[in-house]
């Protein structure tokens, strides 16, 4: 029984199943949001799922054998990494939970960058080099906010995920989370943090030189981060022991949609801040808020 | 099998996605481009996005009569766009050089340099014009429409350059 929740937990949902449909509903709904709030109608539903399809088709560019082998595995691998960061999400009890393994979802949501970092490097464009270099400097600019926070709520509860949707503090909650929630549109590339990707500023950043079949899979590696960063702020946020499967299902649904409704508007209505007062934004605010979440922890309030 | 070429017939008619190559282009026709993108003709309806990477896109915007400087890096962003691809010829000046016609800086019109699928005349063209020219391109992406005979001195444009 235990093997067959796990199974479930990991091809149907939140796995792989769940992950690419709604990478692509995230995705949809992102540019669906900014289209509306600049007065324009916006992409039809169907619109990332077409997109992906239309890159795997398209035919890529002859590059040098090794050069073309560590393109493609580069996003493989973040793909596979972010799909087993989604399955992760401790939304119905499944019984394989084992204490640690908020380190090791932290780990699968972390490889995602790194790789885009190398990623950039590899690919030998002068645009993609300085999108890694970016994105490498953010890496180290919002993880600071974003691992206190999530060690501030993991504290108590040997940093089991499912242990420490129940057991952290409100309070302790209530900031670590604010801090998490600041920090999301910089993992995700959005205004006013989207200073790796810089779309038109510096090209595509790190997929400039990535074509066809392999930018699809950078596409669909970004889409699974928005659901494995939407879900994990989902599994936090709110407690619930002893409560139906179904309800669960339909609370996690909805925190995911709200945090990227909420993430999209913010985006919609920003413009791009520079690197440096990015980092004093979020070594200021953030390191603010997840310091006092830790604070409060160790206080044992 | 036939399902899938459905499909992927169906993603490429409504996925194209523009690089915009200007040419030594006097701007009319970059603005009238630009415009598409705005709320009034919104073209993310279509699911028409303007790339900034060539390596990303299906269709390339040529405007401009095509400069001498211009002509290699054309050459050059033709090769980066990976197959299947579309060119479109943007206004009257890569179609004939326009008033520029005659100039000893200038190699067009585009036909003599790559193998152009669509023109969209004017001096600049509406943006409902240019929309319909995409829209061209795409069904020829799409197989819904043959592609023009084009004569072989042009670029192949095979591979990267």
């Amino acid at each position: 029984m235990a093997i067959l929740r796990a199974a479930i937990q990991m091809l149907l949902f939140p796995g792989l199943v769940y992950a690419v449909s709604a990478s692509f509903f995230m995705l949809w709904l992102q540019r669906k949001i900014n289209a509306r709030l600049q007065g324009r109608i916006g992409p039809p539903f169907y619109q990332p799922f077409f997109d992906f399809v239309k890159l795997l088709g398209k035919q890529p560019i002859g590059r040098p054998m090794l050069q073309g082998f560590v393109m493609t595995a580069l996003p493989v691998a973040a793909v596979a990494a972010m799909l087993g960061a989604v399955a992760l999400l401790p939304v119905l009890p499944s019984g394989a939970e084992f204490p640690g393994d908020l380190v090791l979802l932290v780990a699968l949501i972390e490889v995602g960058p790194l790789l885009a970092v190398l990623g950039g490097f590899v690919s030998r464009s002068m645009w993609g080099e300085l999108g890694a270099a970016r994105e490498a400097v953010m890496t180290a600019v919002y993880n600071l906010p974003f691992l206190t926070a999530l060690i501030a709520l993991g504290w108590t509860s040997d940093l089991s995920i499912s242990k420490l949707a129940t057991t952290a503090t409100w309070p302790v909650r209530f900031l670590a989370l604010a801090a998490i929630l600041l920090c999301l549109p910089a993992k995700l590339h959005l205004n006013p943090f989207s200073i790796s990707s810089a779309e038109q500023e510096i090209y595509a950043g790190v997929t400039t030189e990535y074509d066809g079949p392999r930018l699809a899979l950078w596409e669909l590696a970004h889409g699974l981060e928005w659901v494995a960063l939407a879900g994990l702020f989902a599994v936090l946020s709110v407690p619930l022991p002893g409560v139906a499967d179904v309800w669960r299902i339909l609370v996690f649904l909805a925190i995911s949609v709200l945090v990227v409704v909420l993430l999209s508007v913010a985006a919609a209505s920003t413009a791009r801040l520079k690197l440096a007062q990015t980092a004093r934004w979020f070594w200021l605010w953030g390191l603010l808020l997840a310091g006092s979440a830790l604070g409060l922890t160790l206080a044992g309030i | 099998m036939s399902m899938l070429k459905s499909l992927m017939n169906t993603a490429r008619r409504r996925s194209p996605w523009l690089f915009h190559a200007n040419a030594g282009s006097c701007n009319g026709c970059d603005i009238e481009l630009v415009t598409c993108l705005t709320p009034r003709y919104d073209v993310e309806q279509l699911g028409i996005r303007l790339e900034a990477s060539p390596r990303h896109a299906d269709i390339i915007v040529v405007s401009g009569p095509v400069t001498r400087t211009t002509c290699e890096a054309l050459e050059t962003v033709y090769g980066q766009v990976p197959n299947p691809k579309v060119v479109v010829a943007l206004g009257s000046c890569p179609a004939t050089c326009n008033v520029f016609a005659g100039s000893p800086t200038v190699v067009g019109p585009l036909d003599r340099i790559l193998p152009v699928d669509v023109y969209v005349p004017g001096c600049p063209p509406r943006p409902d014009a240019i929309i319909a020219g995409i829209a061209e391109a795409a069904a020829i992406l799409a197989g819904d429409k043959p592609r023009p005979v084009h004569n072989s001195s042009q670029t192949s444009g095979e591979g990267g350059r």
